[in-house]
């Protein structure tokens, strides 16, 4: 059972502000969707292992070669704000 | 002139027969996108004078004598999550409405290197999250079939594209369903090809586990064409498979003698439309008519499908979409006081409903206390599932099932409803968790509304799937029959 001050947390840690009619709607829903989803504890999965990936890729390594690159301006271009060839934030302390 | 709705090769053909020029064919594709878009909403961007160039230098070629590649001068849709380089490219999201990508992904290189014209951006759910394409925060794309019902999702602007002749092939993406679903709603081929098969660099990232690029186009022998085009190993995706690529033109032969087919009995129980049930079973008979093997077969765990699916895509999203912050790229929400308030506030203005109950859900499995009961059993029922397929592939040489239980549903009838819209890609997601190739072609009607047959495979096996799927469709018509708009 998801409570409202867990949406709240999960709010918090997922850096979203919520409306109080929106902690109303995602605390119905995600109850709704996680409750639909209990019967996924019956199965046993005692001696199963997980799958994180279909591949059986481990550890993809290339050369460590120079090659083209964005350039600083191009990468620069969709930035909200930008002070001498920086990205800039407002205040973090 | 009267439109007519060709095929990409039905082009190649008149193009290296000089009956017509690619800026004439592009120019005909801009006229149709002109003439029935404002009812359909297939774009969110489009491209004409970048097509017309590109053609122009195609038509150079010709002129020239040279060999063109089968895909030159064929306008394509791309779905607005793949990046374009210099074209707008917004994932169907507020907070992405103003990024301009300074690289285009790799599919798109391949498809511009081939010669191939951009037609535009096509509308999608919001990052890719929805079954409707009601989640875009632009606009409402229409099913060219009904305009009063939704044209599937995600990938669903570039289904209507396709189905509705504003585009002779697309490029969508699949993470649960979101190629196949809206290829069965809009009555076109649909394909998601093997996890690893084809380059993601430069696609928007969902669930990075299961998204997977693909084509959707109007018969068999296009989305061979195209699969040719983009498959086959990148080094800038460290998940790209590195595969021996094959010319899957080779698997389209009118022949499937002797071909194993298995029906797995969960995918045809209660909760399918017995109206969709009945034209996918009449699709088997007519596989079995032509000489293939079909038979009922189980998956035991497909019922646990749903959750294990919805579990890790959202915890795989809730992570990816940590990225958009107002910092680098994207909108910036104004007056905050410090960079946090700067983050919730953006994300909070940026970010549609949907999108917001799948990063918190993922947050929710994957945080403390929540990680093993939620995350952890949903990677191993997955483990499940696919050892499923591998028994079921042991036996068969591929799988056949419906794409979705329903046609095309109204816009609005499940958007209050998370689950009953989720509930609409229970034949999909195993597929994507998997890892394997699903197929979706048009294989009859409901009510008057388009029927996806889908064929599943297995790993790096889309041949065997292009030969039964060109098969049916050489003994049927329905690859034929168009909306009328």
């Amino acid at each position: 059972m998801i409570t409202k001050k867990d949406v709240e947390h999960v709010a918090l840690l997922s850096r979203l502000e919520l409306t109080g009619p929106e902690k109303d709607m995602y605390t119905r829903q995600l109850n709704d969707i996680l409750e639909h989803f209990q019967f996924l504890a019956r199965l046993d999965t005692e001696n199963v292992q997980p799958t994180a990936h279909v591949l059986p890729l481990q550890n993809v390594f290339r050369e460590d070669w120079a090659g083209l690159h964005i350039s600083r301006e191009d990468a620069l271009a969709n930035c909200p704000d930008q002070e001498e060839n920086y990205f800039k934030v407002p205040k973090i302390v | 002139m009267q439109f007519t709705l060709r095929t990409a090769h039905e082009m190649h053909d008149q193009l290296i027969k000089k009956e017509i020029s690619a800026e004439e064919l592009n120019k005909t594709v801009f006229a149709r996108i002109d003439a029935v878009d404002d009812q359909i909403g297939a774009y969110i961007t489009r491209t004409r004078e970048n097509a017309l160039a590109q053609a122009r230098a195609v038509d150079r070629q010709i002129r020239n004598g040279e060999k063109i590649s089968p895909l030159s001068g064929i306008p394509i849709a791309i779905k607005d999550n793949i990046c374009t380089d210099g074209i707008r490219t917004t994932a169907g999201s507020k907070i992405l409405s103003n990024f301009i990508p300074p690289y285009s992904a790799t599919v798109v290189k391949r498809l511009e290197a081939a010669g191939s014209t951009i037609a535009g951006k096509a509308n999608l759910d919001e990052f890719a999250m929805g079954s409707s394409n009601e989640n875009s925060a632009f606009l409402v794309t229409r099913n060219p079939w009904d305009t009063s019902r939704v044209p599937g999702g995600s990938s669903g602007g570039s289904a209507a594209a396709v189905a509705a002749g504003a585009a002779v092939c697309a490029l969508g993406s699949d993470t649960g369903g979101s190629i196949r679903q809206p290829a069965s709603f809009c009555g076109v081929v649909g394909m998601k090809p093997t996890y690893g098969a084809v380059s993601r660099y430069g696609l928007i990232a969902y669930a990075s586990s299961l998204d997977q690029i693909g084509p959707f186009t109007r018969d068999v022998t296009d989305c061979a064409l195209m699969l040719n085009a983009i498959c086959g190993h990148d080094p800038l995706d460290s998940t790209s498979a590195k595969y021996q690529a094959v010319d899957y033109t080779g698997f389209l032969k009118d022949d499937v003698r002797g071909m194993k087919l298995g029906v797995p009995e969960e995918y045809m129980a209660e909760g399918i439309d017995p109206a969709v049930r009945g034209v996918v079973l009449k699709a088997m008979e007519k596989l079995e008519s032509l000489g293939a093997v079909v038979e009922y077969t189980t998956l035991p765990h497909t019922e646990y499908a749903l959750p294990t699916y919805y579990l890790i895509a959202q915890a795989e999203a809730s992570s990816n979409l940590a990225r958009y912050d107002g910092v680098r790229y994207g909108i910036r929400a104004k007056g905050s006081e410090d960079v946090i308030d700067m983050f919730m506030k953006t994300r909070s203005q940026g970010f549609g409903h949907e999108v917001k109950r799948r990063i918190m859900l993922g947050t929710y499995a994957l945080s403390t206390g929540y990680y093993d009961a939620h995350y952890l059993k949903a990677l191993k029922v997955r483990t499940l599932i696919k050892e499923d397929f591998d028994r079921a592939f042991k036996k068969y040489d591929l799988l056949l099932s419906p794409v979705s239980p329903t046609t095309a549903f109204r816009i609005g009838e499940k958007i209050d409803n998370p689950l009953q819209m989720y509930l609409s890609d229970i034949c999909t997601i195993s597929v994507n968790l998997a890892g394997i190739p699903g197929l979706s072609i048009p294989c009859g009607f409901a009510g008057g509304l388009p029927v996806g047959l889908q064929l599943m495979g297995r790993h790096f096996d889309e041949g065997t799937m292009f030969r039964a799927a060109y098969t049916f469709e050489q003994n049927t018509d329905y690859h034929k029959q168009f909306p009328e708009l």
